[in-house]
């Protein structure tokens, strides 16, 4: 048998380090394994011992893309232990701060991560020198996507305003004013993001996934709701271990995900987009429609032009939360430690993130438990990667390289957060 | 006439959060020059394309956690004229480190099912413990004010302009009022590298340390007053021992309060 290995250094554009193994047999795909050597850092390890105040803290340098979800996901769970209500306007101020987070990092992904590849671009900057325009609105998306956290949370990257039961401090309604007049001109970019991604060369490739989001009544979902997928789950947050298993597979340091009735599930902005399509704004529901987007997409590739649809709405949602913002009376709502478990989820850019955290009576955390969306996603990741390879075997080994990479990088992978580079390997047996 | 070559810059991640080198992608004014400027020659969050060593300057982000990574920094050593490490993991060993107080062992078997898959070094130490170090950039995450100068300062062939003074110097020059003095609060400001802005006391809040140790800091004098205004001996312990557990000054004034 004639065996044949093809490696390519390292998987780029993604957050992390990891790698991928094919194995081929003629035209059919005999294995599929994404490995991810992200070395394990051990935050559910570390965290045991600690206060419940350092969990937003400490649970932020899981991921520097996307610190604002976890910091989300341990503050609801742990006011979820300690039977903590927040007032409505300290709520609207968390939506915000989450909304910066998707214009931030899904602008991150559309055009420096995944549009290159669309477009045969090594990377952004290449890129720039024939869409200096594009990149130059991108560019400055990006950037009131990290003012919006910037101005809420004290900086971009590991903020350090948010704690439990609130804020350290609270804006004025004055000082965001100067913010809505940024996420205007954001509104428009995002609108002509959506045109832009939907004019990309999309590949034929559909399939019927399971995809499980968050599900609220009133709203596109951020901090809560409900777990919810198009085949049958529709559990509370607190039911998760019930419907989910994570399994430790040798070749990952990321460990596995699956419902337990059903095995691999889809998470991330098409899973969100096609089970709240309803929930998104008129202007974002009208430039999906105009994009060529039905309410339900289940081509992983035109994930581009949902994130693209998913910035216009945190946009629009930032800007009507500023019109009704009125400023709290006081930062944070008092806690009382209790003896408790707490659960929650909240929707990261790439997907549900689950915590959870058992604490004693003094708030000392005694164990946690935290659920990245890139390791839940990986068995997707590998099952698309079995079925696409076949329509693009017939290309040379660099772009079939590249087709894999990009097949991917449509879930925006952050292999950071999955453990808390990716090397290419194909073998091909004739 | 003769063409200059572009310096080669080079991004090399070990274990980390990625949020350093993203802080070269968030530097949205600047990124087109400095790709103007330099040849961003490996950069693998941000690129496929890879040009070989060696390389004129090197960020390293990320402590060594893993065999594996203890080589490959070697190797990033030999094909790097000028090695940089950028935030509190590559300088200090980072939020990870703080297995050095524990048995790994035990993490490894409270994360994952089968330990055995998993393979790990007891430590996580920073970069300078493994190789020669030209200059470190302190924060978690770095300031991305800071990363352009020590980008522009390594180009120019001078010393990077960073600061040594602590964060109540920042506080002073902000003109922010003094959260411990006026309020209170715990801060380790009075101790801590500056380079951050004082964005926690601005933020009515104290300082919890993340650019790690200024030049010869009191911690000992930090330490009582923090006792004065009613911490306990386990949340002074914990103050040292997050970001930059395993920096000198913090882990020795940490030990101080094991007991």
């Amino acid at each position: 048998m004639n065996t044949k290995t093809i490696k390519v250094d390292m998987l780029a554009r993604v957050e992390g380090e990891g790698a991928l193994y094919v194995r081929l047999k003629g035209s059919q795909v005999a294995d599929v394994k994404l490995k991810i050597f992200e070395p394990p850092r051990f935050f559910e390890a570390l965290l045991r011992g600690r206060s419940f105040e350092d969990a937003p803290d400490i649970t932020a340098r899981i991921c520097g893309i996307c610190p604002i979800a976890y910091q989300m996901s341990a503050v609801h769970a742990i006011e979820d232990a300690f039977g903590v209500q927040i007032e409505p306007q300290m709520r609207a101020l968390r939506r915000l701060v989450y909304c910066g987070e998707w214009i931030e990092s899904h602008t991150l992904h559309v055009f420096m991560l995944h549009a290159p590849d669309f477009l045969g671009y090594a990377d952004v900057v290449q890129m720039a020198k024939d869409y200096p325009e594009v990149i130059k609105r991108a560019l400055e998306l990006k950037k009131i996507g990290n003012a919006v956290i910037a101005l809420l949370g004290g900086r971009a990257i590991h903020p350090v305003n948010v704690r439990v039961g609130g804020f350290y401090r609270i804006p004025s309604k004055r000082e965001l004013a100067p913010l809505a007049e940024q996420l205007k001109w954001a509104r428009d970019a995002a609108l002509e993001t959506v045109r832009w991604t939907a004019g990309l060369p999309f590949p034929d490739f559909e399939y019927d996934y399971e995809f499980v989001a968050l599900q609220h009544p009133d709203e596109y979902p951020f901090n809560e709701g409900r777990l919810v997928s198009n085949k049958g789950l529709n559990i509370a947050v607190r039911g998760y271990d019930n419907a989910f298993v994570e399994e430790h597979v040798p070749y990952t340091n990321a460990l596995h995900s699956r419902l337990k009735e059903r095995g691999a599930y889809f998470l991330g902005p098409l899973a969100r987009y096609s089970l709240n399509f309803d929930k998104l704004s008129p202007l974002a529901q009208e430039a999906a429609r105009a994009a060529g987007l039905e309410a339900i997409c289940r081509n992983p590739f035109q994930s581009i032009i949902v994130r693209a649809v998913e910035i216009l709405y945190a946009c629009d949602e930032a800007l009507r939360i500023i019109d009704g913002y009125e400023m709290p009376d006081r930062p944070a709502t008092e806690i009382h430690p209790r003896a408790a478990t707490g659960y929650a989820c909240t929707e990261a850019p790439r997907g549900t993130l689950y915590h959870r955290y058992r604490l004693d009576e003094t708030g000392q955390i005694l164990d946690a438990k935290i659920v990245p969306p890139t390791s839940q996603n990986q068995k997707i990741i590998e099952d698309d990667l079995r079925r696409f390879i076949p329509q693009v075997l017939h290309l040379p080994e660099d772009q079939l390289t590249w087709r894999c990479e990009q097949t991917i990088r449509n879930y925006d992978p952050c292999i950071s957060c999955a453990t808390h580079f990716l090397k290419l390997y194909i073998t091909c047996e004739e | 006439m003769a063409v200059q070559r572009k310096p080669k810059l080079a991004v090399w991640k070990f274990a980390s959060c990625d949020g350093c080198q993203l802080s070269l992608l968030d530097c949205e004014d600047e990124l087109l020059e400095i790709a103007g400027r330099v040849e961003i020659a490996s950069f693998p969050e941000a690129s496929r394309a890879r040009v070989r060593g060696p390389y004129d300057l090197s960020l390293v982000e990320g402590s060594i956690t893993t065999p594996h990574d203890a080589e490959r920094i070697q190797q990033v050593r030999r094909a790097s004229r000028f090695l940089v490490t950028i935030g509190a993991c590559a300088t200090s060993g980072g939020i990870q480190a703080l297995r050095n107080f524990k048995d790994v062992k035990e993490f490894t078997s409270i994360v994952y099912a089968t330990p055995s898959y998993i393979d790990t070094l007891a430590t996580s130490t920073p970069i300078a413990d493994h190789v020669r170090v030209d200059f470190e950039l302190r924060g978690c995450p770095i300031n991305k004010a800071q990363l352009v100068e020590v980008i522009s300062a390594f180009l120019h062939g001078r010393k990077p302009n960073t600061p040594p003074h602590s964060v109540c110097i920042e506080c002073k020059l902000h003109g922010i009022v003094c959260v411990m003095v006026a309020q209170g609060i715990p801060c380790l400001g009075p101790v801590t590298h500056a380079g951050c802005g004082a964005i926690c006391p601005a933020y009515h809040r104290g300082c919890y340390g993340c650019f790690g140790p200024m030049e010869t800091p009191n911690t000992a004098a930090l330490s009582r007053r923090w006792s004065e205004l009613g911490a306990s001996r386990q949340t002074i312990l914990h103050v040292y021992r997050t970001f930059n557990a395993q920096a000198e000054a913090f882990r020795k004034e940490s030990e101080v309060y094991e007991h």
